[in-house]
């Protein structure tokens, strides 16, 4: 009923930014390269004021990706079925482009950790994760895209890859993949593995979108580098790179820049969106 | 297999040992890599409340500040992912904390301030305008009951609760006297703001909240405090929006 109505139907294949309230007369006066916006669900789940306002414009001007962050679907226990309620009455409100989550998990019994913690990759967790989904879809009544974690550290437990384990889930649930590039070169740096490698297995055919980031970089116990996915700076060039590479693989896809900590001047994010512009156009030529 | 309750505790409390089964890519144990998770819980909460929480930072400093949330966190962990509620016990913990027991007033700012936030985000709603009041006959007036709008919050304190927030918040404020200070938050549009009320005006807003007509509300502000003013209470209520609607019983 509402799709007759729905002004933005999909995601384009050009640059969007997440979208920070302190950008919004920028925004609405000229996004220049920017041609959709990602908002993290649970920032717009209050009654009204503000947040809601604000939406309702941006919605009107640009396609919206609701990219969750809370809904801990990696966890052991059953989905909060009452977050899972307010994501639908969100998606049913707004009738975003599209609905997005984490391979991650965030809670756990009665505690909301606010971090998007890891799992081991088994069949174990394949099960548990693909039965989420199954409900997240259903729930909502759309596909949904799943997003490739930053990950620290590895599992005993694991006993196969991520790519296989995110095409195995895109497989049996149906639903889209997010690739985040930064994520990759966050976790092969980490865990000592290629991430063109990476690149190469992933069910490129599946991605509906692409995500860029700033990271941090830190050192672990034996002195090898331990980068950390902080949303707090500039996309580094290595990234910019290995987004080519995925590029010339995938097809151009919306390609999303995330700045979420020590958020800048408009014009540095709107930058950063125009460079993902041009990798796009790069791609097209 | 409850693998998550391992983590999460570990998470939570930085004595315990690294969870068992994780690793470093690299064929040892993950080590120091765990931290990044328990660090980025512990700061990603810590800010928040920072965020969520300006005037008791500034009244407890940043690094008192930070400590106090590093402890409340670890106690009380966020029930939901609505992170724009995190914070509702912190004023209780404020109170219940032995090496804050002497500054009595900081729960009642904290409470203040969570009211700003609840207020950020209440449901809209329409208000009246002034002449709306006019449309009801004056003989009519004494049974007129008012309902305040989603966002408005009222704040009753023994402490100087709306001056110690002004005085944090707002530069050049007077400082704080030693007196008990009632605050109406009230959201005109989308930007909450805090009102000293005058004597008697919180047992009017009371009264209000409970259903009780003007001139009931207006008559137990009177009793207690003679020189409560009806004109200015009702003057403030319009001028910032904060009247959803006006009914009156004997009417359908």
């Amino acid at each position: 009923m509402l799709d007759a109505n729905k002004p933005f139907p999909s995601l384009p294949a050009k640059s969007g930014v997440g979208y920070k309230p302190q950008h919004f007369a920028e925004i609405m006066q000229d996004a220049g390269p920017v041609g959709w916006l990602e908002i993290h669900a649970e920032n717009y789940m209050g009654d009204g004021g503000r947040p809601l306002a604000q939406l309702r414009h941006l919605s009107e001007s640009f396609p919206i990706s609701v990219h969750g962050v809370g809904l801990s679907i990696g966890g052991e226990g059953a989905l909060d079925s009452e977050h899972l309620a307010r994501l639908r009455h969100l998606c049913e409100w707004l009738n975003p482009a599209s609905f997005s989550e984490h391979l991650a998990w965030s809670s756990h019994e009665s505690a909301f950790l606010n971090d998007l913690l890891p799992l081991p990759y088994n069949t174990v967790t394949l099960n548990r994760v693909a039965d989420h989904i199954d409900q997240v879809q259903e729930v909502l009544g759309r596909q949904m895209l799943l997003e490739n974690p930053s990950s620290y550290l590895a599992f005993e437990a694991s006993d196969m890859s991520e790519t296989e384990f995110l095409r195995q889930i895109s497989n049996r649930t149906g639903c889209g993949l997010l690739l985040d590039v930064n994520n990759v070169f966050v976790s092969a740096t980490n865990l000592g593995y290629s991430p063109q490698a990476y690149i190469d297995d992933f069910a490129l055919a599946n991605v509906g979108e692409i995500h860029l980031g700033g990271h941090d970089e830190d050192e672990d116990d034996a002195g090898r580098p331990l980068l950390i996915d902080s949303h707090g700076r500039e996309v580094i060039d290595p990234v910019w790179a290995l987004l080519d590479y995925t590029l010339e693989r995938s097809g151009v896809r919306p390609l999303l820049v995330e700045w979420d900590n020590d958020v800048p001047e408009w014009p540095l994010l709107a930058a950063e969106a125009e460079r993902a512009d041009a990798a796009l156009q790069k791609a097209l030529a | 297999m409850n693998n998550h309750t391992a983590f999460t505790s570990a998470l939570l409390d930085p004595a315990l040992p690294v969870p068992e089964g994780l690793l470093d890519g690299f064929g040892a144990s993950a080590g120091k890599r765990f931290s990044v998770y328990r660090n980025n819980v512990t700061v990603s909460l810590i800010d928040a409340l920072h965020e969520g929480f300006p005037a008791i930072v500034k009244l407890l400093g940043e690094a008192n500040f930070s400590n106090v949330a590093r402890d409340y966190l670890r106690a009380e962990p966020p029930s939901s992912p609505l992170m724009m509620l995190y914070g509702r016990g912190f004023p209780d913990y404020l109170a219940a904390c032995p090496p804050l027991a002497k500054f009595g007033y900081l729960c009642d700012v904290a409470r203040l301030e969570f009211a700003l936030r609840e207020s950020y985000h209440a449901a809209d709603a329409t208000p009246i305008a002034p002449q709306d009041f006019a449309q009801i006959a004056p003989e009519q007036l004494a049974q007129v009951k008012i309902t305040l709008t989603p966002s408005a919050r009222l704040i009753t304190s023994a402490w100087p609760v709306f001056s110690l927030w002004r005085y944090n918040m707002q530069d050049g404020a007077e400082k704080p006297i030693a007196r008990a200070e009632s605050t109406l938050i009230t959201r005109p549009e989308y930007d909450p703001i805090p009102h000293l009320l005058p004597s008697g005006g919180d047992i009017f807003l009371n009264a209000i909240i409970a259903q009780n007509s003007l001139e009931e509300a207006a008559s137990q502000a009177s009793e207690k405090h003679s020189n409560f003013d009806l004109s200015t209470i009702l003057s403030t209520l319009l001028s910032s929006q904060a009247i959803s609607h006006l009914s009156l019983e004997d009417q359908p």
